[in-house]
């Protein structure tokens, strides 16, 4: 079902190429520094790679959502925060591919096109339990032609460094999901403050900022999408960033295996290497059948995808998220487990990747939310 | 919350708790995060500890020990430190571990020569026994003592010596003769030529308690500062985990109450403005199956250390307290953290106590003998037993 055609196989390889030569090496001094992967951002636009997805109207490679999510894999075998920097790409591509007109696509997506570096993102914050499932800090109002943006304390992906971020707004919130807009908003528009980027445990490669609107005016022509419309994107953005997590877990996961692996075979304790030890046997045998089925299920959710049977890929976007990081964080665990004393140290990877799989099963929904929203598409509420 | 004091002994150990509960929560919460961020071993919470008579709890009662129950004396005030900062609770562990072969081994002259030293002194000890190829299998080590006349010549390397940059006393475990029973444990003095500490190593968690590597380079001590005979140095190591162990457990159950407790403050603080995320099943199952692993965890950590202190084997317990609260604290520190982020959006960013409890409890299913060793321990225990 899943075997890679020519053209799979071909870009696989060169993104396999291009991680061994240039992410990989760079992987443990960005997680140090904590700083933007802006080499990635070079190496990535150079290759045609940062933007994968872009349709091919606009100058893009517009591979499908099943090869994204191997590319993602791959990159995040190694480091996952450079594997962040493509998923904040799509994430800010989508609503624009799904809802924006061919004015917004024309001006914007094509800027994306070639070995463009331009950077984006996308304004949505994360549900929460304990309210409705959109919860988004940000309110618009109209004015004339044009909306005043207000919100406080909203968390965004590439907030200080996104050249242009699509960004959800209530334009009347007693209507509730049914009032939201999206708009296009450019850096350095007056109103859009940065407060501060976030310090986190893991992705420390990547940038999460603290940002306040204050009364941001946005020129009506921006307005990507509103009404009826922009419920099923919101939807479709949030249901392909949670694929593209799973991916990345599932690359976390196998990069993470793969260290404990090579460690078990040179390490001698009670007179033969620990893959001769029967415990060690059996959680590198746990690992590996976590990770090939949510694999699969990652593939099938893509699959679903590009086939656009919306409804069904949501459901299961959410499953193999949930698989797929729950999976990464087991394996990276068990991948600091087995290399023991030395796991814990950072001259090893696997800390690394145990910090950033916990990263997995919490953004773009956390996992507790994953299942009660399973759980509801199963049982048919809505 | 948790009804620690039942468990409890004597009303001696109440008392005792309460007090360390005061200190943990008065000086050393404070200063749990800047030394994590910072790798920074804290010479003054040092100086704390050693105030409160805790860097001698398994000593003789003359040298500051606390007496009849110490195991489980250990366990409560590492408990109690290590809800606010795992790394302040692992010096008391280290420094117990690295005392108790001399205690157990030392002859007479060499404890009325040393103990003072240490306690008085305040000098803090390392255990050097993991080398490089040496782990969990400690039968593997190659550091060598070669007897000459009235010294034994020591060589070899060291590595994951908790405390190994800071101490003023090392206990060395070393390869006496070939074969087995062949190794045996040495008292070392940080002063003696040839005993060279090498790099600090940089760690995902316990980031304020110092490891080193450390190297013996023909290091001459004196025949009287082996402790024990020639030969019992896998023995001593092996009661020196009866009491390790559940001291482990003690700390992994602390990182797991201090997550618990930061969860349960987060829900009071919310509850005022929100409508009552309490209420919410997912917050509920996390709570539930954190409070039941917490208890459980309890159970087998004072048990072990009860069964230590009344001279009963209690090595089966021991690694069974020590396997169970380190997979449990690494389960609810993670949920925690997930449970956090359900509520607010900010339970992974750096500003929160609990990355910080999550990453400690990584290692506490390592140091001590990993959890797989310990299963084959029990396992061992449990075929032994009904043989």
């Amino acid at each position: 079902m899943f075997q890679l055609d020519e053209e799979q196989r071909l870009i696989l390889q060169s993104v396999q190429e291009i991680v061994q030569k240039e992410i990989k090496p760079r992987a443990t001094v960005l997680d140090e520094t904590g700083e933007f992967p802006w080499d990635a951002v070079r190496i990535f636009a150079k290759n045609d790679i940062l933007n994968p997805l872009l349709p091919q109207t606009y100058g893009g490679v517009e591979v499908s959502t099943h090869t994204f999510c191997m590319i993602v894999e791959e990159i995040a075998k190694a480091c996952a925060s450079s594997a962040l920097l493509l998923i904040a790409q799509a994430e800010g591509t989508l609503p624009i591919v799904y809802g924006a007109d061919e004015f917004l696509k024309e001006k914007y997506l094509k800027r994306l096109a070639g070995d463009s570096q331009i950077l984006i993102g996308l304004g949505a914050i994360e549900p929460t339990a304990n309210s409705s499932l959109f919860s988004l800090p940000t309110r618009a109002e109209r004015h004339g032609n044009a909306y005043i943006l207000h919100g406080d304390r909203c968390f965004f992906k590439n907030g200080s460094v996104a050249d242009f971020l699509v960004l959800y707004a209530y334009t009347d919130s007693s209507k509730g999901i049914h009032d939201l807009s999206a708009f296009i908003i450019e850096k350095g528009i007056t109103g859009y403050v940065i407060k501060r980027d976030e310090d986190r445990m893991g992705m420390r490669g990547s940038i999460y900022s603290e940002i306040s609107l204050e009364n941001l005016v946005v020129p009506g022509e921006n307005l990507v999408v509103q009404g009826g419309e922009v419920f099923s994107n919101i939807l479709k953005t949030l249901s392909a960033s949670r694929l593209f997590t799973a991916a990345q877990a599932i690359g976390v996961a196998q990069g993470a295996m793969e260290e404990a692996l090579s460690y078990a075979r040179r390490r001698v304790q009670f007179g033969k290497t620990l893959s001769h030890h029967a415990p060690i046997q059996c959680m590198i045998a746990e690992m590996a059948t976590g990770i090939e089925s949510a694999r699969l299920l990652t593939y099938q959710a893509a699959f679903l995808f590009d086939q656009e049977e919306w409804k069904k890929a949501g459901t299961h976007t959410a499953m193999a998220k949930v698989i797929a990081s729950d999976t990464a964080m087991k394996v990276t665990t068990d991948a600091v487990q087995i290399m023991g004393g030395y796991g814990y140290m950072k001259d090893y990877p696997v800390e690394r990747m145990m910090r950033d799989a916990k990263l997995t099963q919490i953004h773009t929904g956390t996992n507790q939310i994953m299942r009660l929203i399973i759980g509801r598409d199963l049982a048919g509420i809505s | 919350m948790f009804d620690q004091t039942s468990f409890l002994p004597t009303k001696e150990l109440k008392m005792f708790k309460d007090r360390i509960q005061q200190v943990a929560r008065d000086k050393i919460a404070p200063q749990a995060p800047w030394v994590d961020e910072k790798e920074f071993f804290n010479h003054e919470m040092e100086s704390l500890l050693w105030d409160h008579g805790l860097l001698t709890l398994t000593f003789p009662e003359r040298h500051g020990g606390y007496g009849k129950g110490q195991t489980i004396a250990l366990c409560i005030a590492v408990e109690e430190i290590a809800k606010v900062c795992a790394s302040s609770a692992l010096l008391l562990i280290i420094q117990a571990v690295g005392s108790f072969p001399i205690i157990h081994g030392g002859s007479n002259k060499l404890k009325r020569k040393y103990l003072p030293q240490m306690s008085e002194g305040r000098k803090l000890v390392a255990y050097l026994v993991t080398e490089p190829t040496a782990g969990s299998d400690i039968s593997g080590i190659q550091a060598t003592a070669v007897r000459e006349g009235n010294e034994y010549i020591l060589n070899g390397s060291k590595c994951f010596a908790t405390s190994g940059g800071v101490a003023g006393i090392y206990s060395v475990l070393a390869k006496t003769s070939e074969g087995n029973g062949s190794s045996s444990f040495f008292l070392v003095e940080r002063e003696s030529p040839g005993l060279l500490i090498g790099r600090t190593e940089s760690k995902l968690g316990q980031r304020g308690s110092n490891t080193t590597e450390v190297f013996l380079e023909n290091v001459r001590v004196p025949a009287e500062n082996l402790l024990g005979r020639e030969g019992d140095g896998f023995l001593i190591a092996m009661k020196d985990f009866d009491m390790s162990r559940p001291a482990i457990a003690a700390q992994a159950l602390g990182i797991a109450e201090g997550a618990f407790g930061a969860l349960i403050q987060f829900i009071k603080e919310k509850h005022s403005f929100a409508k009552p995320i309490a209420d919410h099943p997912v917050i509920q199952a996390i709570l539930a199956d954190s409070a039941i692993l917490i208890e459980a965890s309890r159970g087998l950590a004072y048990r072990a250390a009860i069964l230590n202190d009344e001279g009963k084997n209690s090595t089966k317990f021991a690694s069974m307290a020590k396997c169970f609260a380190g997979d449990a604290a690494m389960k609810i520190t993670t949920d925690t953290l997930d449970a956090i982020q359900v509520l607010s959006g900010y339970g992974f960013l750096k500003d929160s106590q609990v990355e910080r409890m999550f990453r400690d409890a990584k290692l506490t299913q390592i140091f001590e003998g990993t959890n797989q060793i310990q299963r084959l321990v029990i396992a061992r225990q449990i075929l032994k037993e009904s043989m």
